[in-house]
């Protein structure tokens, strides 16, 4: 079974929705300087959304200089993205740029720090998930 | 006789010049960025397509939607005449003060948007009788006084932030609920565009206002905390109570209140979860019609996730190589 690799802002939100979960995961660093994590076996990312109206800007810059590795990016299996329904179309945007750039499925998406059935859906959607990978 | 009463001088202090190149919270840019680049106006909206649709509503329908603006407005003009200057005085850094100034400009805008509507679409006298109407109608009322006690000189930082967060990501979709409601419709469509302007906006001012909020709670003792989060939830109950029954004065006649309802719930869960806490009403009675939510977020769910359950069709994407130097999103 693979793992979770996170980002959350000062904001929490994601970070909310990892403690829900109970799964084992680690955190990618909000400090730049900080070393992200080096995983060594598949994972799957989970991060919030930060675009701007027009879409841009939807990846945070930590994600960004984390999945720049190409190592670390053979082993993303897939992507969950967090986000706000009030963007719209835009909604979870940073899924759809991860799971392009990546050619890795956008696995769930939820709000803010997610619901019951959010995080109901995302512990059985994983287990399933990484049966199917192995 | 007149006997004028000295008031002490009341002496400014010259604060520092805002330097954007030294921040203390790097949160404050991140919103002042995203905030400016979604800077719109009325006039980019073309209102004047919905007039056949205007028309096409019954006299109740066209009572309703004016009245639901009209609520609206007085909440905009809350959070911009009263609301964001009242936070501006609680703010840690310059930059969150020059945030909420734009916040509060935008809350005019938003204010201002519902005229063009009422001036591109509806008679003078109608929008008069809504103005009355919003002026009388007590559950209205009720809710603003609530709102602007904690906006009261009495009232602590943290408590004017929650009650801002409430009136940005709670208390404006009872009314937010009609033009998706239309739009679901294929009527209005372009107020609908409107409004989801207005609705992205609300979501970064709510998200902000909760974020600086859990900064500052973060400060307070294990008591201090539990104390401020029993406020908020209390606030909320009351609120919800008022809603519910300004939610059955406006929409039973149309036979809509139970969805607006769920609806609410919804949001009332978000709202709470931007100040960092959890969830109040259960999942089941959150059920918002999916059509309101394809009204919220058009497109949004045109690629399916693959959790959803509604991916049976779903394939797994080719993956482009990527080169690490065109890694560039």
């Amino acid at each position: 079974m693979g793992s979770l690799i996170y980002f959350s802002s000062a904001s929490g939100n994601t970070h909310r929705f990892i403690e829900k979960l109970g799964q084992p995961a680690s955190r990618i660093p909000r400090n730049r300087s900080a070393e992200p994590p080096a995983p060594s076996t598949p994972f799957v990312l989970v991060l919030p959304t930060f675009s701007d109206g027009a879409g841009r800007g939807a990846v945070p810059g930590q994600v960004i200089r984390f999945l720049g590795d190409a190592r670390v990016r053979s082993l993303l299996k897939g992507v969950i993205a967090s986000g706000n329904r009030n963007f719209g179309s835009l909604f979870a945007h940073a899924g759809d740029v991860v799971s392009r750039k990546c050619g890795v499925p956008l696995l769930y998406r939820f709000e803010l720090a997610g619901t019951d059935t959010d995080l109901v859906r995302v512990q059985h959607g994983m287990t399933e998930f990484w049966k199917r990978q192995s | 006789m007149t006997i004028h009463t000295q008031m002490p001088p009341r002496v400014l202090k010259v604060p520092r010049a805002i330097n954007w190149n030294r921040l203390q919270d790097d949160k404050d840019l991140e919103i002042w960025n995203r905030l400016t680049v979604n800077f719109w106006l009325p006039e980019k909206v073309p209102l004047s397509n919905d007039i056949q649709s205007w028309a096409a509503l019954r006299e109740d329908e066209q009572q309703l939607t004016i009245r639901v603006f009209t609520g609206l407005t007085l909440l905009d003009t809350i959070q911009n005449a009263i609301g964001a200057p009242a936070l501006m005085a609680d703010a840690l850094t310059p930059h969150e003060e020059a945030v909420l100034t734009n916040i509060a400009f935008m809350e005019a805008v938003h204010a201002r948007s519902y005229s063009s509507v009422f001036s591109t679409l509806c008679r003078t006298a109608d929008v008069d009788d809504a103005f009355r109407w919003s002026e009388e109608n007590e559950h209205l009322q009720a809710k603003s006084r609530l709102i602007l006690n904690e906006y009261g000189a009495a009232s602590s930082p943290l408590k004017k932030k929650i009650a801002s967060v409430f009136l940005e990501s709670f208390l404006f979709y009872s009314g937010f609920y009609l033009p998706m409601h239309w739009s679901s419709r294929a009527r209005l469509t372009n107020t609908a565009d409107l409004i989801r302007l207005i609705i992205r906006d609300e979501a970064v001012h709510g998200y902000y206002i909760g974020y600086k909020f859990q900064r500052m709670a973060e400060t307070l003792s294990e008591a201090g905390r539990e104390e401020i989060k029993a406020f908020a939830f209390s606030l909320m109950f009351d609120l919800y109570e008022i809603e519910a029954r300004y939610t059955e004065s406006l929409y039973d006649g149309v036979g809509l209140t139970e969805d607006v309802k769920h609806f609410l719930h919804y949001n009332a869960n978000k709202a709470l979860m931007n100040l960092g806490y959890e969830a109040l009403f259960p999942d089941s009675v959150c059920q918002v019609n999916p059509a309101i939510m394809a009204a919220l977020s058009p497109n949004a769910d045109e690629n399916h996730d693959f959790f959803s359950g509604s991916g049976s069709s779903y394939v797994i994407g080719k993956a482009v190589a990527t080169e690490d130097e065109d890694w560039d999103f």
